[in-house]
């Protein structure tokens, strides 16, 4: 055997499923298309710059100094708002491991009985009833898990969220569980500072008119013909959006919600997340407990050379001699297992690596049998040390062995 | 107790490639709206191997950290204003008070793992690092 195997630590974000982005090495998780984000970011940057530099310094002297500074305030606090909403985790719920997938789907089979063939089985979902409504919960193929209530899979970020939203391209991420309050405060703060920008540049053109007249104002900042355009067109979305996630957040409910009528129409159910009171359902969404993230994207994880290499390996395996030998004697408890092999994971043998006190059971057991197994046992269970794992093991093997 | 402790340790390696060991999971229990809570029923699966009492207890001082850590209340508002009113920079200072329940609820699994669910031969596996889903148990033996 010639491979060389290095366990390297990734981190955990390094293998995500899904189609996100990573950077700072996995303390910001973004989607894929940030184009329309930069976008963002410029056209708020670009047009508090230019108030700053046109607006400000005339408003500063002839009104109030405190204009400016309640608008710097207010830009910075934009740009948290919305950096925090985009460089944060949504409320990704992670993908089933194996066993669990298996799991589930054990349970679907059982619950659906034998399907005669030809015939398409019924459609995964489940029943719970919450606070005495019945809610459907869809099984999603992908992460091959029931999506818990209010959940939904991203297909452009190809990952289920906690009580999804709708994926926002400005922000350029999903809008979930773990950052709607961000987001609901950055379109608030942006409309906020859009009606200030658009308010004082016509309160700056107008005293700046009567002294100088309006063509040679507008000469003299041309800055504020832009900024007017630009806040013209943002006041009417961003405001807009900024009520209708005020009238979402009264009812408890998520756009996804509304766009598929999930509670609304008379045979529907009603919705049994809303407490029936708005001042109660604005502050469960806004001042609500700061969730934590479930993807534990720094956390290091050992890469498993098995899974690096194709199963070629599996012939000069030294686990294969120790297989051989004579388990009818006496079989151990498998709460002790070492994986010695260097071929991929299949489930191993329940022949066991030993204790040094269970050794010496074994060896005696199986002293009729050929010396030659049981020294091929006795020297492999002496290499390796007790209770091995896959990824350490295979480094040490391979270190003793060669 | 270091017995135990060197046990408990070699589960948690064992955890990691157990293949072949049995795991039971206990679902959540969604019959009070979308807080976190699991199921209390006593799964058929671990019959043999541990009292139903014990069970239950353990799930049920989880769904009372969980519920603490998710209360809505006083203390939640308090915090949620403050945050807000630094544009939320100051958690990069200080822990929220769902992260100080988590680390409780780590601790409090280990410690039943090691007194109760290691010497019948099981491992509970925090809740967490399965996205909150389920609460996973293990048989070894």
């Amino acid at each position: 055997m010639s491979a060389v195997m290095i366990t390297r630590k990734v981190r955990k974000w390094e293998k995500l499923p899904g189609k996100n982005t990573f950077c700072c090495d996995g303390r910001v998780m973004m989607a894929r298309q940030k184009g329309v984000f930069y976008l963002t970011l410029f056209l708020i940057v670009g047009t508090c710059a230019l108030f700053f530099a046109f607006e400000c310094p005339y408003l500063a002297v002839h009104l109030s100094p405190t204009i400016p500074v309640f608008a710097a305030l207010l830009f910075l606090f934009v740009l948290a708002m919305l950096l925090r909403t985009s460089f944060s985790d949504p409320g990704v719920l992670p993908r089933a491991l194996p066993e669990e997938a298996s799991f589930i789907e054990m349970e679907i089979e059982a619950a659906n009985g034998n399907v005669p063939a030809g015939q398409r089985p019924p459609p995964r979902i489940r029943n719970v009833e919450i606070n005495n409504q019945i809610v459907k919960l869809k099984y999603c193929y992908t992460c091959k898990i029931f999506r818990p209530p209010r959940a939904s899979h991203c297909s452009i970020c190809d990952n289920c969220v906690d009580r999804f939203d709708h994926h926002c391209p400005w922000v350029g991420n999903c809008v979930g569980k773990r950052n709607y309050r961000y987001f609901y405060l950055f379109t608030l703060s942006l409309s906020l500072l859009t009606i200030y920008i658009f308010t004082f540049n016509i309160v700056h053109v107008v005293m700046r008119s009567v002294d100088n007249g309006f063509l040679n104002t507008l000469k003299e900042t041309p800055g504020t013909v832009l900024e007017v355009l630009v806040c013209f067109f943002t006041l009417w979305s961003v405001v807009g959006l900024t009520g209708f996630h005020t009238y979402l957040i009264s009812l408890n409910q998520t756009t996804n919600e509304d766009i598929k009528g999930s509670w609304s129409g008379k045979n529907r159910v009603q919705n049994p997340y809303s407490h029936k009171n708005m001042i109660k359902n604005c502050c469960e969404v806004l001042c609500g407990p700061t969730y934590p993230s479930v993807l534990d994207r720094r956390g290091l994880m050992q890469l498993s050379p098995v899974s690096e290499f194709s199963a070629n390996d599996t012939d000069a395996s030294p686990c294969s001699s120790s297989t051989d030998s004579s388990n009818s004697s006496k079989t151990l408890p498998s709460t002790k297992r070492a994986i010695l092999c260097l071929h991929k994971p299949r489930p191993p043998p329940i022949r066991n690596n030993p204790t040094s006190d269970d050794l010496k059971a074994s060896i005696t057991d199986t002293a009729h049998t050929s010396p030659a197994h049981s020294q091929a046992e006795e020297s492999s269970a002496a290499k390796t040390p007790p209770l091995a794992t896959p990824e350490t093991d295979a480094e040490a093997s391979v270190a003793k062995s060669h | 107790v270091s017995e135990t402790r060197q046990c408990f340790h070699n589960l948690q390696e064992l955890r990691h490639s157990a293949s072949l060991a049995n795991k039971v999971f206990i679902q959540r229990d969604y019959s009070e709206g979308t807080t976190c809570k699991f199921q209390t029923k006593f799964p058929i699966e671990l019959e043999s191997r541990i009292e139903r009492t014990l069970f239950e207890d353990t799930v049920k001082t989880l769904n009372n950290f969980y519920a603490e850590a998710e209360k809505i209340g006083g203390q939640s508002y308090l915090e949620g204003c403050l945050a807000c009113t630094t544009a939320y920079l100051i958690f990069l200072c200080i822990e929220t008070r769902y992260e100080k329940v988590l680390k409780k609820i780590a601790n409090y699994i280990q410690e039943q793992n090691e007194k109760i669910y290691a010497p019948r031969g099981l491992v509970i596996t925090d809740p967490i690092e399965r996205g909150m889903r389920v609460v996973s148990l293990i048989t070894i033996l």
